[in-house]
């Protein structure tokens, strides 16, 4: 008795503890500083309620059955998570971008907010998780009552009844408390997940202690264990291919679709990127859960008497060793385990009770909408704690009236069969646009059927519902209708049997129905909106522009959301249309934002049917589906248009850009030359004017002195006239008076003159080498003493500036496509990157001059070849000062050039 | 429009090898499922070679399990989806409308 009483005060201790846990963290998470409750680590921990009581202790049992099948269990889940990136992810972004409240509201909202599948969800949800949650209760009741006969009371004074009666009660009171807080089922309940955590802690943490002691404390460590194991009747591999692979499938089907998994797993998991963590942390959690179920299964056979319930072997391993401190921890990891499982699920199946039957109901009979005063959110809510009480309530008088036992405890496979049959509607769902409402519809159907008639209703048991003999022999003697042999295949085991054929025609019904119908346009504008989630940020929208009031639609939301809330909203929608004050404009945009807001409320369906009844029914057609296409598609374009725009733009502006750097280097040149020009002036004018006051002045000078004088007076001259003449030549050039004398003449020739010219005038020694090719032989016809100066001019650059020790000037001559290339090459150090855009322009020079031209040879030459219809210009890489001078071999329009 | 980042044909190599990793995170499951089928020719103890015994079937299992964790969470904590953009086009694999593989 005593040990009875220490067991009852440490589970109300631990309970307390549990409320306390989740009101600290309500409290912290309503100041908003507890950033850690949404942690990554958090939401791995709150998706553990996969493991329940029932494969706390079930685990081992179901190993002492069958051996290692009971691995697969959770082999399903690990694939599912370690590939979130295929599916995972994808229903994490559609449930917070639509504001999913169930899986249910899932499926109805990407069937175009249809409230006949989420009611059928609905339905299966409830069939498949009450005798679920029965088994919990089984389980904590159970636990009890081993308790109780261990400490010699026997089944007298513990009442197996009462003790689930007090379990259901304090758990639809917790969940009451912490999981119809706030309506928005959006806003994380972070009370209960945070206790769901604390809890998986403690399952974890007893599991592997009653792992350690038994492999440890008992086994003497990991060597006698294992061979313990090979000694057991566990030692060889017994698992039937078909249930190893068929079972792994299942559970994770079952991952995805068990109402409380999609909770915790969507609803709950607003951040994509705990993804990230959970993806490995939570196969890991899965991995220990699984580590010591073998061992203690074995020991279990060897230190417990024969006969003894191999599902409480976590329990009754250490109290018979009398470790009664690791056995009430262990009672505490499995209470955890139950507990968690029977919070989430109430809460997530209550949310799609009070979101598609309900509150359909309610609009239907109260006239709905707008013309009702009060606050729905009280009828919300109290729908929702009754759904909680109401559901927790049928899973006791379930589990009073089957009696707990063995065809309970087979419930847990057969419920995951149930939910598994939504799995090809969602799935089609988000991955294929062509899924219809009435596909996913006769899909769940069939699914649902077949589950009913082989799986579910002949899990109570023989002659519950169906009799042995219509088992045996079909109904009415027809056998290939048996329960248990389908279409004659008969040996198959029952959940084997029952998965194959509702998922084969599930799936068949649903694709052939779907590739059948035409959706609605809702449906098709849900489908693209579900499968493109990572395309679509936000939402095309759903409405088109009504006569809707604002006023109206404001008195709702304010009913649904609150006041606050409500006012919040639409202020925000208000100042994003730029109008002043609380009332948005009803356009397309704010009606689809407030019937989000709506859908984490109440769900998709009804959301959507509370806004209809407002704006008048007018929800999108064909032809605004189009219309929204063809606005996307024009604003592609339009986008496209913009980005060809600004990539000219920016061309453009690189252009200016350059210019601009040329004409302000420009400019400096010019100022540079201005004073350079008049330095050149007046050189020569000074030495004149000096040498003419000496001839003037002077009496006594001598002849020869004199001619000297005279001599310099005239060179001076003849200076500033050569410099006159190609300021006036370039001025001509420019303005295109020049007149061109077309001769003919070999280019040999004309090059040849300009090398004779070049040496003649100069006293430095420029090696010049040409290089004719077979080129050196074209007649030209053009003005061949223009083309001499341009040779001359560039061959007298290369002898000026040239600045190797020994000057080299090679002349290369090419021909091509009727023109004339020669390409004159010195070994000097080249020109500057920065100069070779200037270097043509009027009066530049580069550098330092040493030989003081004025800048305007390469000016004038590049006009020179502009007349005759060729160019000359900078070559770089040639590994010195290289300049090419192309033109045509004849000058075909003189006129032009005149 | 051909060189606008939804389309773009090359990448430079940090976001060429973001788009692999998510590739291999992809392969993850597919590895973990094929491993995990193994199992399936094992000879049972009804058959008339010895059956594989349960610790060798055991450690099998469990160290393909670790396995898993362990590449899953090397290659999930070295993807940067959501942090840099192009990673995030990598990751957004509805842009890529029907084919995910033609990056």
């Amino acid at each position: 008795m005593e040990q009875l009483n220490l067991l009852i005060g440490v589970s109300l201790a631990y309970v307390v503890a549990l409320f306390l846990i989740a009101f600290s963290a309500e409290r912290a998470a309503r100041k908003g500083g507890a950033r850690w409750l949404r942690s990554p680590w958090v939401y791995t921990l709150s998706l553990s309620i996969y493991c329940t009581g029932w494969t706390f202790y079930g685990a081992v049992g179901f190993a002492v059955r069958s051996g290692l099948e009971f691995v697969t269990i959770y082999l399903g889940p690990t694939l599912v998570m370690l590939g979130w990136w295929w599916i995972v992810r994808k229903l994490v972004r559609i449930g917070r971008n639509h504001r999913i409240t169930s899986i249910a509201d899932l499926i109805s909202s990407r069937f175009g907010k249809s409230n006949l599948l989420a009611i059928g969800v609905t339905i299966l949800a409830v069939v498949g998780t009450t005798p679920y949650i029965a088994l919990q209760l089984q389980s904590v009741t159970l636990s009890f009552g081993i308790f109780a006969g261990a400490s010699g009371e026997g089944t007298g004074s513990f009442h197996a009844g009462t003790t689930a009666f007090w379990v259901a009660a304090g758990l639809a009171l917790f969940t009451v408390l912490f999981g119809t807080r706030n309506l928005d089922v959006n806003e994380r309940h972070d009370g209960v997940v945070m206790a769901i955590a604390v809890e998986a802690v403690v399952k974890l943490f007893a599991l592997i202690a009653v792992g350690v002691f038994v492999v440890w404390g008992i086994a003497g460590g990991i060597g006698p264990m294992m061979a313990q194991m090979n000694a057991s009747g566990l030692a060889e591999w017994n698992v039937s291919g078909g249930r190893w692979a068929g079972l792994m499938f299942l559970s994770a089907a079952a991952f995805l679709c068990l109402p409380r998994m999609f909770h915790v797993l969507v609803v709950e998991g607003d951040d994509e990127r705990h993804l990230r963590t959970a993806s490995w942390a939570f196969p890991a959690y899965l991995m220990l859960m699984s580590l010591f179920v073998i061992p203690i299964a074995v020991t279990g056979l060897n230190v417990l008497p024969a006969g003894a319930n191999p599902d409480m072997f976590v329990l009754t391993v250490p109290l018979s060793q009398g470790q009664d401190t690791l056995a009430i921890l262990s009672f505490l990891g499995g209470l955890s385990s139950a507990t968690s499982m029977v919070i989430v699920a109430s809460i997530a199946v209550s949310t799609m009770v009070s979101n598609h039957i309900v509150m359909p109901v309610w609009i239907a009979t109260t006239g709905g909408g707008a013309s009702v005063s009060g606050d729905v959110r009280y009828v919300v809510l109290l729908a929702r704690r009754i759904s909680i009480a109401a559901v927790v309530m049928l899973a006791y008088f379930y589990f009073r009236l089957s009696g707990g036992g063995a065809a309970l405890a087979a419930i847990g496979l057969v419920s995951f069969v149930g939910v598994a049959q939504v799995l090809p509607a969602m799935l089609g769902g988000i991955f294929w646009r062509g899924a219809t409402r009435l596909g996913a519809l006769a899909g769940l159907t069939a699914g649902s059927a077949i589950w009913v008639y082989t799986l579910f209703l002949p899990s109570f048991g023989s002659d519950v519902v169906f009799s042995g003999a219509m088992m045996q022999a079909g109904p009415l003697g027809i056998s290939w209708l048996a329960p248990h042999a389908l279409f004659g295949i008969t040996g198959l085991d029952p959940i084997l049997h029952c998965l194959l054929w509702s998922m084969v025609l599930n799936t068949g019904a649903f694709c052939i129905v779907s590739l059948l119908t035409f959706p609605t346009p809702l449906e098709r504008l849900q489908g693209a909106q579900f499968v493109n989630v990572f395309e679509h940020g936000a939402s095309a929208s759903g409405w088109q522009g009504s006569a809707a009031q604002s006023e109206d639609l404001m008195v709702m939301a304010q009913r649904i959301l609150g006041p606050r809330e409500a006012q919040a909203l639409f202020q925000r929608a208000a100042s994003q249309q730029g109008v002043a004050g609380l009332m948005p404009l009803p356009d397309p945009a704010f009606l689809t934002s407030l019937e989000r807001a709506l859908a984490g409320s109440v769900g998709a369906a009804t959301a959507h049917a509370m806004v209809g009844q407002i704006v008048g029914g007018a929800s999108v057609s064909v032809d605004d589906l189009m219309a929204v296409a063809d606005e996307s598609a024009q604003m592609m374009e339009y986008s496209s248009k913009l980005e060809a725009q600004s990539t000219e733009l920016q061309r453009t502006a690189e252009q200016l850009r350059r210019a601009n750097e040329k004409l302000t280097q420009l400019s400096v040149q010019k100022d540079a030359f201005l004073s350079q020009i008049s330095h050149e002036l007046r050189t020569p004018m000074t030495s004149i004017r000096s040498f003419s006051e000496i001839l003037r002045d002077s009496t006594s000078l001598e002849a020869e002195a004199k001619a000297k004088y005279a001599g310099i007076i005239h060179s001076e001259t003849l200076r500033l006239t050569r410099l006159l003449d190609d300021l006036l030549d370039l001025a001509v050039l420019e303005e295109g008076r020049v007149t061109l004398n077309i001769s003919q003449a070999l280019l040999a020739d004309v090059i040849d003159t300009a090398i004779t010219s070049v040496r003649g005038s100069a006293d430095q020694s420029l090696a010049i080498k040409v290089d004719h090719g077979a080129a050196g032989e074209l007649m030209l016809s053009t003005d061949t003493d223009r083309l001499a100066q341009v040779f001359i001019n560039l061959m007298s650059n290369a002898q000026k500036y040239c600045d190797a020790d020994v000057p080299q000037l090679i002349v290369r001559v090419r021909f091509e496509d009727g023109r004339a290339i020669v390409d004159f090459v010195d070994n000097g150090s080249g020109i500057a990157p920065d100069m070779r855009d200037v270097i043509f322009e009027k009066f530049a020079r580069v550098g330092e001059t040493k030989a003081g031209g004025a800048g305007l040879g390469l000016a004038i030459s590049r006009e020179v070849m502009h007349r005759l219809g060729g160019d000359v210009y900078y070559l770089p890489g040639q590994g010195g000062t290289a300049f090419r001078v192309e033109f045509p071999i004849k000058l075909t329009t003189p006129s032009e050039a005149a | 429009m051909s060189d606008s980042p939804q389309h773009r044909l090359f990448l430079e190599r940090r976001s060429y090898q973001q788009r692999r990793l998510v590739d291999a995170l992809r392969l993850l499951p597919i590895l973990g499922l094929l491993l995990w089928l193994v199992p399936l020719i094992w000879a049972r103890a009804d058959d008339v070679v010895p059956a594989v015994s349960v610790v060798s079937a055991s450690v099998f299992i469990f160290a393909v399990w670790v396995v898993l964790i362990v590449l899953g969470a090397f290659m999930s904590s070295r993807a940067s989806f959501g942090d840099d953009p192009e990673a995030q086009d990598a990751a957004g694999d509805a842009r890529n409308k029907g084919s995910t593989w033609n990056s």
